[in-house]
């Protein structure tokens, strides 16, 4: 049977980790490969690498950086973060990304998501949307969550698969941080009618928390950063545990 | 030892270097009919297209070099449903090397099944030296819209709604439908197994 998965997620600039990471196992805290590899040892399913650098060169940095991490991770792993062109895919994809994501640039440009997944599948195309909830309804945020819209982030995200987006990445503003949990109505809204993967984002603070994701809002994968990076749950525990509650898990 | 990787429009071919590297080998990418005729071992990766797939090996001669081929090949994904006699996809005729179909998945009910099915499946019945190493029910991880259905080849078992084949074995050709270069520890020991055949 198909497992749910644990996703850790990893901020990168220039090339490190950003969030402080606290492991007395790895030589270097800040190294985006050691935590990745750490990672994958200890279960995760998968990893995402966002990229968050400003500068010029990221491109050529990142493209190093993803060598690096394929080189040296042995489960798949999304790379985002500032994707605007074919090109940038194909150098990601080549340098050895499993697959990438988009989100600002294909809600400007929605064309984007038809020929990246054209030309590289769907199955390589992860589509983030960073949605929250307000005057009684979830909306699609731009930039990092600095700029509203007034669609609703369902109809994007139906419009993206419909382009050929291979699997949602939903980000809920509102629980992000909060470690109150993830946003169960909408994520199960997405994960029920669209016939792609949701993973699921922003919010996990306990091991139930993922439970609840997992079997109220059905969602077929759950990310989190921080309680990973600060080692609040550990992979194996959260494994066990989830094992124990009878979600279908790799364990 | 000589491990030829058959270089053709299709991906994931770093990942494959990659893992074998991590297993202290290191693989020749290459569409030379010589090299990869010459190689101890072949594998045949890939993630695209059916028929663009295809079209390709068929331009370069690829086609009737694969089924020639003497030495343990093993077919990757994508390579798996290359080496079956018929795709679905976009209706094509492929190498025929198994003699299976290849299927489109299908909700039985909208929305049940998610396509591709992506991530994590364990497989199972498994019986083939490149499960030497490879516990029953072993998770795998799988990125796929088709499948090739069960046939007297299988020789590992998926179930996603259906049972279908994870694995085909038949003399020299072993193929795959999950990635083991992927698939942490479980993967990296399948590949071990294929590379000392």
């Amino acid at each position: 049977m198909l497992t749910k998965r644990i996703i850790p997620c990893l901020d990168i600039k220039d090339g490190r980790t950003v969030k402080g990471v606290n492991f007395e196992n790895i030589r270097d805290a800040g190294d985006p490969i050691e935590l990745g590899a750490l990672y994958a040892q200890q279960g995760a399913d998968e990893l995402v690498f966002l990229d968050i650098t400003a500068t010029n060169e990221r491109r050529k940095t990142l493209a190093e950086l993803v060598t690096n991490i394929a080189r040296h991770v042995n489960i798949p792993f999304t790379v985002g973060g500032g994707i605007a062109a074919v090109e940038d895919v194909s150098v990601l994809l080549q340098s050895g990304a499993d697959k990438i994501s988009v989100n600002t640039s294909a809600f400007k440009r929605p064309e984007l998501v038809d020929e990246l997944a054209r030309e590289f599948g769907s199955q390589c195309i992860v589509l983030a949307i960073d949605t929250r909830f307000e005057d009684g309804d979830w909306y699609v945020y731009l930039n990092g969550g600095r700029v509203k819209t007034d669609v609703k982030a369902y109809d994007w995200a139906r419009e993206a698969v419909s382009r050929g987006a291979g699997e949602i990445l939903l980000t809920s503003m509102n629980n992000d941080g909060t470690k109150q949990g993830f946003a169960l109505d909408i994520t199960g809204l997405l994960s029920q009618n669209l016939n792609v993967p949701v993973i699921a984002s922003g919010g996990a603070g306990t091991m139930e928390h993922f439970v609840d994701v997992f079997e109220t809002a059905q969602a077929d994968a759950a990310l989190a950063a921080s309680i990973f990076h600060y080692k609040e749950i550990e992979i194996p525990a959260l494994k066990q545990y989830l094992y124990k509650k009878g979600v279908n898990i790799r364990f | 030892m000589k491990t030829a990787i058959i270089k053709y429009n299709a991906g994931n071919i770093r990942s494959v270097l990659f893992a074998l590297e991590r297993l202290g080998v290191s693989g020749t990418v290459t569409d030379d009919p010589e090299e990869i005729r010459s190689a101890d071992k072949v594998i045949f990766p890939g993630v695209g297209e059916a028929s663009t797939a295809m079209q390709y090996l068929r331009q370069k001669g690829l086609d009737k070099l694969i089924v020639s081929l003497q030495q343990p090949v093993l077919g990757i994904c994508l390579g798996l449903q290359l080496l079956c006699r018929h795709s679905e996809e976009n209706d094509t005729t492929c190498l025929g090397v198994f003699d299976v179909e290849v299927k489109r998945f299908q909700s039985p009910v909208p929305n049940l099944l998610k396509i591709p099915q992506i991530g994590w499946n364990n497989i199972a019945g498994l019986h083939s030296t490149l499960f030497e190493h490879v516990p029953e029910n072993s998770y795998m991880y799988f990125v796929h819209s088709y499948y090739a259905a069960l046939s007297p080849d299988t020789v590992a078992i998926t179930n996603y709604v259906i049972n279908y084949s994870a694995a085909l074995q038949k003399d020299n050709f072993y193929a795959v439908q999950f990635h083991p270069e992927k698939s942490a520890d479980a993967g990296a020991r399948l590949l071990e197994s294929f590379l000392k055949l």
